[in-house]
């Protein structure tokens, strides 16, 4: 039993768009809550829920939490991360494919500043795709001033100047730990683990799926290629809906020029005997 | 001129210990006794000021001085008695006093709240709490958890024989840390405002209060030892090697269905049966025997949202006007601190659905005033709220509790 357990399941390559990989399956002896994002059942509410939605309420969160993970992606950096602020207005139609395609009005703030920081408009469609296999959803979104927000590069820079030399080689675990405590040394590797996390998170969300990371399980500074940063992450994402806790290995690159780049994922499903997942 | 010279070499000493020190009370007979106070008055300590000649003046005169100040006074035909023959005795015994307060204090005032505390801390933090305030808080044990260990509450009462009361649970859930480390802060509060704030004072002449700050503590153990990001119960499950249920599955309020696991593995397993989990069994065993609880509060995090039944079902219930507005007015309360931004809502509508939950059963026997809330951070970091955030979270969750709190007591039921 422990054997299988500590059987690392192949890797394969994730390229991130256009048509990304739905999740691998578990060895049999590690079956535990079987998919990282168990559907649920529709609620009244979904099945009503088209036309306008109550910005304060899930279905309309979840879609912006979606938008949030895209922007990430997107714009997100050792030294910056969005989450969002408040829904402002939202609307719901199923859409011929066979999809439900929200329509999103919000606002996001860098997250370290909190709600006090400023905040971003935004807008944003997100497409639900229905489809038997569970696939990624479409985002188009548009946020203003995003060019004018206050530039990092400066931060950037010092951080990749550092941590691009051949002895650079950093290793460490639990971020925060288990008080909420994180260096100031990490805060920039969370925020590239936040970063990149955020492509699963993306990838994997649905319209029943709510995920934010909720650890850094562990980070390891690979050797550098193409003058990019390389770091192997482990995080633990928390999907609010089934309450689980969902681990990740990922690859990341990252440098100022071609921001974060996820080259390779893989679900660690946890083992049903174990306490902590394998390692 | 040469008094007041002799004064102020003898107010330098004041610096001194108050040995032989003397208060005399002054009786004010005429405008000329108020002139020569006057011209004591920026020399002296004074106890009671405003000069009038209705009420008698208090001046603590030094050693050094006294016969000065005596034959000023007996010059100026001011009469005055002795009133406390030596303020250093009097000192000594107030800081007696005081020394043996702060022993007591100090054990709950060195408790630090803004960090946080293993099972065995937080228990010891409830008797020091309970020791240094035995008129108003006692531990009631009501039962054990499925690993044996004791389930405390801390039953705020000033007296009556099952008055109407409030329950204010948190950390069912064991990795919400916020929750408890928030609940044993506002336990503290709550102590200290009894006979201060007068709303509180108010509220506890006519309620109780039953606070539980650790409701899963298996759990809660499990988080320090093994697995940060447990969630659930520590009970063995039949036929399964995954341990646990989750507690907020367990209730008898549309027990299994939709919104809760049957897999045991899962973090929402709902159990084999409601109230299965000893845990819960022992918060519905005092509901129902004592009958008279007319508020039931759980707190959990994260996600900042207060919420109202149900979770069960999107249905609203038949009291969602009031409870809305409860809430939302709560929230400005909580808001009002530190702008920290929460929504109001049902569970159903708000988070998601989830079946078996505490409040649901709770507003279905009639516990009108059901809230659950969500506590800091909507994602940064999630389980893992920094400690510095814990005061912060517990000082404004306290003002949405207190404005819940004063609405069930000023509307009965």
């Amino acid at each position: 039993m422990k054997t299988f357990c500590s059987v690392w399941l192949l890797l394969s390559v994730v390229e991130l768009s256009p048509a990304p990989p739905a999740s691998q399956e578990p060895p049999l002896a590690c079956r535990g809550a079987a998919d990282p994002a168990p559907p649920q059942p529709e609620t009244a509410e979904d099945m009503a829920s088209t036309g306008d939605l109550e910005p304060t309420h899930y279905p309309a969160r979840r879609a912006a939490q979606v938008a949030l993970h895209y922007l990430n992606t997107h714009h997100g950096s050792p030294f910056r991360v969005f989450g969002l602020q408040q829904v402002h207005k939202a609307s719901a139609e199923d859409v011929e494919a066979g999809g439900r395609k929200y329509k999103l009005d919000f606002s996001v703030t860098d997250w370290a500043s909190g709600s006090a920081g400023p905040a971003l408009r935004c807008s944003a469609d997100v497409l639900f795709p229905r489809t038997e296999r569970h696939s990624a959803p479409d985002v188009k979104l548009r946020c203003e001033a995003l060019q004018q927000i206050n530039r990092t590069a400066q931060e950037e820079e010092a951080f990749y100047q550092k941590h691009i030399t051949p002895d650079s080689a950093v290793s460490a675990r639990d971020i925060p730990d288990s008080y909420g405590n994180m260096s100031e040394e990490m805060q920039p590797f969370w925020r590239l683990a936040r970063v990149a996390a955020s492509f699963i998170m993306l990838r994997e969300s649905s319209e029943n799926t709510e995920f934010n990371m909720a650890q850094v399980a562990s980070v390891t500074q690979q050797e550098s290629s193409e003058e990019q940063l390389m770091l192997e992450f482990v995080v633990l994402l928390h999907d609010l809906p089934s309450q689980e806790i969902v681990q990740w290995k990922l690859l990341a690159s990252w440098s100022p020029d071609r921001g974060v780049r996820v080259l390779q994922t893989e679900w660690q499903p946890r083992c049903p005997h174990a306490t902590k997942p394998p390692n | 001129l040469s008094f007041f010279l002799l004064l102020a070499t003898a107010l330098n000493s004041a610096l001194l210990p108050s040995s032989g020190n003397q208060v005399l009370r002054i009786h004010v007979e005429s405008e000329d006794h108020i002139q020569a106070l006057k011209e004591l008055e920026e020399d002296l300590d004074f106890w009671t000021h405003g000069f009038s000649t209705e009420r008698p003046i208090d001046i603590r005169v030094p050693h050094t001085s006294l016969s000065a100040v005596k034959d000023f006074l007996k010059k100026n035909n001011v009469p005055f008695t002795v009133m406390i023959n030596n303020v250093q005795e009097l000192l000594d015994r107030e800081t007696a006093e005081m020394v043996s307060n702060a022993k007591m204090e100090r054990s709950t005032k060195s408790f630090n709240f803004a960090a946080y505390h293993d099972l065995e801390t937080l228990y010891s933090f409830m008797d020091t709490l309970v020791a240094s305030h035995p008129n108003l808080i006692t531990k009631v044990h009501i039962g054990n958890s499925y690993e044996n260990r004791p389930m405390y509450a801390l039953k705020f009462s000033t007296g009556g024989v099952s008055r109407p009361a409030i329950w204010v649970d948190a950390g069912i859930h064991s990795r919400e840390w916020v929750t408890q480390a928030s609940a044993a802060w506002i336990a503290n509060q709550i102590a200290s405002n009894y006979g201060v704030d007068p709303s509180v004072t108010s509220l506890l002449g006519q309620m109780d209060i039953y606070l539980m700050i650790v409701t899963n503590p298996d759990g809660y153990v499990f988080t320090h030892t093994d697995n940060r990001m447990w969630r659930k119960t520590r009970s063995v499950n039949s036929g399964s090697s995954c341990r646990g249920v989750d507690p907020n599955r367990n209730w008898d309020a549309g027990f299994g269905g939709p919104g809760a696991s049957k897999d045991p593995c899962s973090e929402s397993y709902h159990g084999p049966y409601a109230n299965s989990e000893v845990e819960v069994k022992n918060v519905v065993d005092l509901i129902m025997g004592h009958g008279n609880f007319k508020s039931f509060i759980s707190i959990h995090s994260y996600s900042q949202l207060l919420m109202y039944p149900y979770g069960y079902t999107c249905t609203d219930i038949p009291d969602k006007s009031e409870l809305h507005s409860v809430g939302t007015a709560a929230i400005k309360e909580l808001t009002s601190l530190y702008n920290t931004i929460y929504q109001v809502g049902s569970i159903c509508k708000i988070i998601y659905q989830a079946s078996g939950g505490s409040i649901d059963w709770t507003y279905n026997i009639g516990i009108k005033y059901s809230f659950a809330f969500e506590l800091r951070d909507t994602g940064y970091y999630g389980f893992l709220l920094p400690a510095n955030q814990i005061i912060p979270t517990a000082e404004e969750t306290w003002l949405g509790l207190k404005y819940i709190m004063e609405y069930v007591r000023n509307h009965p039921y």
